[in-house]
């Protein structure tokens, strides 16, 4: 790091010029105003507390494993609205192949049928967006609608109705359940789980030459493609880990209820985007981070949950992510104009 | 001395139409072989031609000596003929040391998994930056930061690093101002100095003639030949490029002015010379 200063110009970077150049920044600073809103506002009445705290980590814990893996994908420059409906279709799957009345098999192997599955899912989205050179937002938004449809067609042909419960005996005998619905150090599993992917795919966007790739193929696929990077591979790699996501959520919601929904996940592809948005993702791709999109699932959970302990009517939850979600996409904008310009 | 590049009477047809006709052209190790010609010449065409995008209609390309088929640009590249594209293919919020090594990324093993080693990337794009005048302070900082000059240095650095025997230069300095165009001027040099044989295409004649030791004359698809650069002047070349017909046009269009407006008519004419031969 030692440069001979041969140009007057060049000045030492200051520590609060380096945090700029950080993605995760805008929403480090929401998360400090959302907390501190709250703690203030509900403090007494619960939020701060053990118990609510445990809460809002629940809750961030469902949506941040789905929008660690959104996030990669937009920073590869691409979407994944089918990843609600995907939640839905891999909780009923579960379901259905490990209920005694019908699959009846071992919730591992339920889980691994699922899975392969959901693969197979994220290989299509992918395939057809690169094969057709369409935008991956109208080929997704077709997969979500027939993933959504074909879920209730199916179920209500097989089950007759659109629930399908009565498996909890079953979660209780199995040794595999407790990898989602146990707990440690007084945290639940998908607190772990979230925790585990974040990491996993922080790391994998940071530290290996495949997170260099995504980065590449979302800044600009073409000139990505003609230095030698797989465009192709890493986004339907990409596609694919959206749905296994999706289905590690829906493993966590069906064996901690019981049962599943065929309307589960619904709505949650666009509360992912948001807070990967949030986290410092570009719509357009080719800048993002994974533990912004993190911080952006705190976040939402916080204002979720923390609305309970407040006087506030739970009515206006939408309201406030809307805002949230306005005021960090301009505050992202701004930092990130600021970081292209203090280094001239 | 056996040719780095060697094209032998290439040709290149669209259909119907002639982009390239019976092209010899000889680009030495050591050299700047500047390629000259006014838009639609066939400038674009012969890059692309040399550098794997397509196949040549007829004749042959050489390497070394050797007869070669390019069947991608990465083939091209692979046999170290590196191109550089007006448009750079540098992404602005990535840094420029992940941007340096995008595609061939430095690897280093951890336990079993193959990790990218960003402090060798970052020691490396900085000190291949700093062999060409450009001090960064940090190598994670965005390319976005640097000047369209500079941009066009690191990716020329970039090919150089990578083992470029030839370096394509496609109009390096077409949207560049005098200083920065100054900067990548001398860097071409550098590179030549270096043993790389370079090809820089432009329209510039002044840019072309400040560098240039061997200048290649398109027009309409077919070549005016070779010159060194004992052998001709920036006049010569300036009035090959622009074919002479339109600039006999050009005057007659002035005289057609000057009737109606003698003022405006001297002004345009004065700026017409500098454009053409520079300020003297």
């Amino acid at each position: 790091m030692t440069v001979k200063a041969q140009d007057e110009r060049l000045k030492p970077i200051a520590f609060w010029q380096r945090l700029l150049l950080r993605p995760e920044l805008g929403s480090v600073a929401g998360l400090v105003v959302v907390f501190a809103f709250f703690a203030v506002v509900a403090g007494s009445s619960g939020f701060l507390s053990w118990a609510g705290t445990r809460n809002y980590l629940e809750v961030a814990a469902q949506l941040g494993i789905l929008a660690s893996a959104v996030a990669l994908l937009m920073i590869a420059g691409e979407f994944d609205l089918s990843v609600g409906s995907m939640v839905g279709a891999a909780a009923v799957g579960i379901a259905l192949l490990a209920h005694p009345s019908y699959g009846d098999l071992p919730l591992g192997l339920a889980l691994l049928v699922t899975m392969s599955f959901a693969l197979l899912i994220g290989y299509v989205n992918g395939y057809l967006v690169l094969r057709t050179g369409l935008p991956s937002f109208i080929v997704t938004l077709a997969m979500m609608f027939i993933l959504a449809g074909a879920n209730i067609g199916f179920t209500k042909l097989i089950t007759k109705l659109t629930i399908v419960s009565g498996l909890n005996e079953k979660i209780a005998q199995d040794p595999v359940a407790r990898l989602f619905t146990g707990e440690l150090l007084g945290l639940p599993a998908a607190v772990w789980w979230w925790l585990g992917v974040t990491a996993v795919l922080s790391f994998v966007l940071l530290s290996t030459p495949f997170g260099n790739w995504i980065f590449g193929a979302g800044g600009d696929a073409n000139a990505a493609r003609n230095v030698g990077v797989p465009v192709w591979r890493v986004k339907i790699t990409l596609f694919m880990l959206t749905a296994a996501a999706a289905t590690l959520l829906a493993a966590i919601q069906v064996m901690g209820l019981g049962s599943a929904n065929v309307l589960q996940g619904q709505g949650k592809e666009l509360e992912a985007i948001a807070a990967a948005v949030i986290g410092g993702c570009l719509l357009t791709g080719g800048y993002g981070s994974v533990i912004g999109a993190g911080i952006g699932a705190l976040i939402l959970a916080m204002v979720q949950q923390g609305i309970v302990y407040t006087n506030i009517d739970l009515d206006w939850f939408k309201v406030m992510v809307g805002g949230m979600i306005l005021g960090a996409v301009t505050l992202n904008n701004y930092l990130r104009k600021l970081s292209l310009q203090v280094r001239r | 001395m056996t040719p780095l590049v060697e094209l032998r009477k290439v040709s290149k047809y669209f259909g119907p139409v002639v982009a390239l006709k019976d092209i010899d052209m000889k680009v030495y190790a050591g050299e700047v072989h500047c390629l000259l010609g006014d838009n639609g010449a066939g400038k674009s065409t012969l890059i692309k031609t040399l550098s794997g995008v397509y196949p040549p209609s007829e004749g042959q390309i050489l390497l070394e000596g050797e007869p070669v088929v390019f069947n991608s640009p990465r083939d091209a590249l692979d046999r170290g003929i590196a191109t550089v594209y007006q448009d750079l293919a540098m992404l602005p919020l990535m840094s420029i040391a992940r941007n340096f090594f995008l595609g061939r990324e430095p690897k280093r093993r951890w336990g079993p998994f193959t990790l990218y080693d960003a402090a060798f990337a970052a020691r490396v794009a900085r000190e291949e930056l700093r062999k060409i005048g450009i001090n960064i302070r940090d190598p994670d900082q965005p390319v976005g930061t640097l000047s369209g000059g500079e941009r066009q240095s690191v990716a020329i650095a970039r090919a150089v690093y990578f083992g470029a025997k030839v370096l394509i230069l496609d109009e390096p300095t077409s949207a560049l101002g005098v200083k920065e165009s100054a900067v990548v001027l001398r860097y071409i040099v550098q590179a030549k100095l270096r043993g790389l044989g370079v090809i820089f295409i432009t329209h510039n004649v002044h840019h072309a003639w400040a560098v240039g030791d061997t200048f290649t004359v398109l027009n309409r698809g077919r070549s005016y030949g070779t010159f060194k650069k004992a052998e001709t002047t920036r006049e010569q070349l300036l009035q090959m490029m622009a074919g002479g017909e339109e600039l006999e046009a050009l005057s007659v269009e002035l005289e057609l002015i000057a009737k109606k407006d003698p003022i405006a008519a001297a002004q345009v004419e004065q700026r017409l010379a500098e454009d053409l031969h520079g300020p003297n």
